[in-house]
């Protein structure tokens, strides 16, 4: 068969398989003939069902919605393009060394899709298990992060403590000389933690939603929710016209807290910018993830090589999608002490995300007080590792409209009832 | 970084001289408050878009606080005024 011919074929399937034999024949002719990976839809005058906001957890959250529960009239609305907000911006950290039980057991969850979680979505998310290092600098740290160990071993999480020499061996490049200004006393370390390639992780559940009948709508923001006489939702209004369903999911990040003062409900959260940074390329120098809250730095190397530095969220609630520079200063500070050998680079690009934080600094995934209206909200500093778990678990209270026994505590009313889930010394951001 | 005007000291400083405190305003009133209005306290937020008052203290100063009423979108703060005032009309 000619090149063109494999061309035409290629372009007729409409979900073309990522497969040897695929990449051999589109190579053929030069890869021009791949089909773009997801379709660009109008939106129709109704659905099913809504999610708002095309990041991981909502794109992740219609496709289990179609693939698990067989829905398939839904719709994805993003005020911008898929992808862009926290997902894009994050420093793509994944481990589960959560201290509570309900965190352990969604943190968890996501861990164990996460795994399967290339081929289930015939996309590489390029998920890389190279070890996640907690660092240590004082007793009370220790004694804290032993605490989380124990409770990781009683809940079968791999967690486990590192002296300050297991920690150089297992991360050539950290400093531990006593003489640092916040010396390293130790480390917790979740072997099976690591990284996973987030921009891949938004378009791969993206592909395959929109493989399975999902309309994933960009740039259409929502301006509006509308509910019926009994106060259910009855559509949305949008920058792209009004759009009606009586279920609602809103999967929004930082900007949830807008969304639900829109039907009327008020949230505990609040938005604050948090920043990250990368480093020019290197040659490989960095083998795992190393973060300290204490000094506040976190670090890892992309497979591009560059280094991807986390810093601090800035003390105000803002939705600027920056933050301040002295915050990023401290965070290169306490990089360069850790790190003495990479204190000569140049920082290519900074960015801010805004996140959406919580009084206890664990997620709400709940009913609200209005019928057919859910939320996944306040993941705070530390979402993305939870992505493929949330919206497993999201995808199922809004198909059955009931909690997945997952995530049943992460209700919105233990606020109210005081059943709160304080994972403040998990969340690896300080804040 | 952020100039903040401290209403006591009447003078710019730079923000890492203050403290930020949170949403301003806010009413505790624990004697007469059931769940939902102690929850709401505690917990709910404006959280909003646009102009937001809010509480800030000025640590490496004068260690009171105030109120400031600052743009969540531009950062851009338009007053700061002394503890137990009201919030300016129109700001």
């Amino acid at each position: 068969m000619a090149p063109l011919a494999f061309a035409a074929a290629a372009r007729s399937s409409s979900a073309l398989k990522f497969s040897f034999l695929n990449l051999a024949r589109q190579a053929l002719n030069g890869h021009q003939g791949w089909p773009e990976q997801w379709r660009f839809p109008e939106p129709k005058s109704g659905y099913d069902a809504i999610i708002v906001g095309a990041g991981g957890h909502g794109l992740a959250t219609a496709y289990y919605m179609a693939k698990e529960h067989g829905m398939r009239d839904i719709a994805v609305l993003e005020k911008g393009w898929l992808g862009g907000g926290n997902t894009g911006r994050n420093t793509t950290i994944i481990r589960s060394n959560y201290l509570w039980e309900p965190s352990e057991a969604i943190y968890g969850h996501a861990h164990k899709l996460w795994h399967g979680l290339a081929q289930e979505l015939n996309y590489n998310v390029m998920f890389s298990p190279r070890g996640v290092m907690l660092i240590a600098h004082s007793h009370h740290d220790e004694q804290i992060f032993k605490r989380h160990i124990y409770a990781n071993r009683l809940a079968g999480t791999q967690n486990e403590w590192v002296t300050p020499e297991q920690a150089k061996e297992f991360c050539p490049l950290l400093n531990i000389d006593r003489s640092m200004r916040y010396p390293i006393v130790g480390a917790a370390l979740q072997r099976s933690g690591g990284t996973a390639r987030h921009d891949a992780v938004a378009w791969g559940y993206a592909r395959a939603a929109s493989g399975l009948g999902v309309d994933i709508i960009q740039n259409c923001e929502v301006k509006g929710v509308n509910r019926d006489a009994s106060g259910a939702v009855s559509g949305l209004e949008t920058t792209r016209g009004p759009i009606a369903t009586k279920k609602i999911g809103i999967v929004a990040a930082g900007n949830t807290s807008v969304l639900m003062a829109m039907a009327g409900v008020r949230m505990p959260l609040e938005s604050f910018p948090l920043q990250a940074l990368v480093s020019e390329p290197l040659k490989p120098i960095m083998p795992c993830v190393v973060m300290s809250n204490t000094i506040h730095a976190y670090m890892s190397q992309s497979d591009k090589g560059e280094l991807v530095i986390g810093a601090g969220t800035d003390a105000y609630t803002s939705y600027s999608q920056t933050g301040g520079l002295h915050i990023a200063t401290q965070t290169l500070e306490a990089i360069c002490e850790m790190f003495p050998t990479v204190s000569r680079l140049r920082m290519l690009r900074n960015w801010g995300g805004i996140v959406d934080v919580t009084p206890d600094r664990s997620p709400i995934i709940s009913k609200t007080p209005v019928p057919g209206l859910f939320v996944n909200c306040g993941w705070g500093t530390g979402g993305f590792k939870a992505t493929p778990g949330s919206g497993h678990v999201f995808a199922h209270m809004v198909a059955t409209g009931e909690p997945h026994p997952i995530n049943a505590p992460f209700t919105l009313d233990r606020f109210r009832s005081g059943a709160l889930i304080n994972e403040a010394a998990a969340a690896a951001v300080a804040h | 970084m952020l100039l903040i005007r401290c209403p006591y000291c009447e003078m710019e400083r730079p923000e890492v001289e203050f403290r930020y405190g949170g949403e301003a305003h806010l009413v505790r009133d624990p004697a007469s408050a059931n769940d939902e209005e102690w929850s709401a306290f505690l917990y709910l937020r404006v959280n909003d878009k646009g102009a937001h008052a809010e509480r800030w203290r000025h640590v490496a100063g004068c260690g009171r606080y105030f109120n400031c009423v600052r743009d969540t979108i531009t950062d851009k703060i338009s007053v700061t005024y002394k503890a137990g005032e009201a919030r300016p009309e129109g700001m």
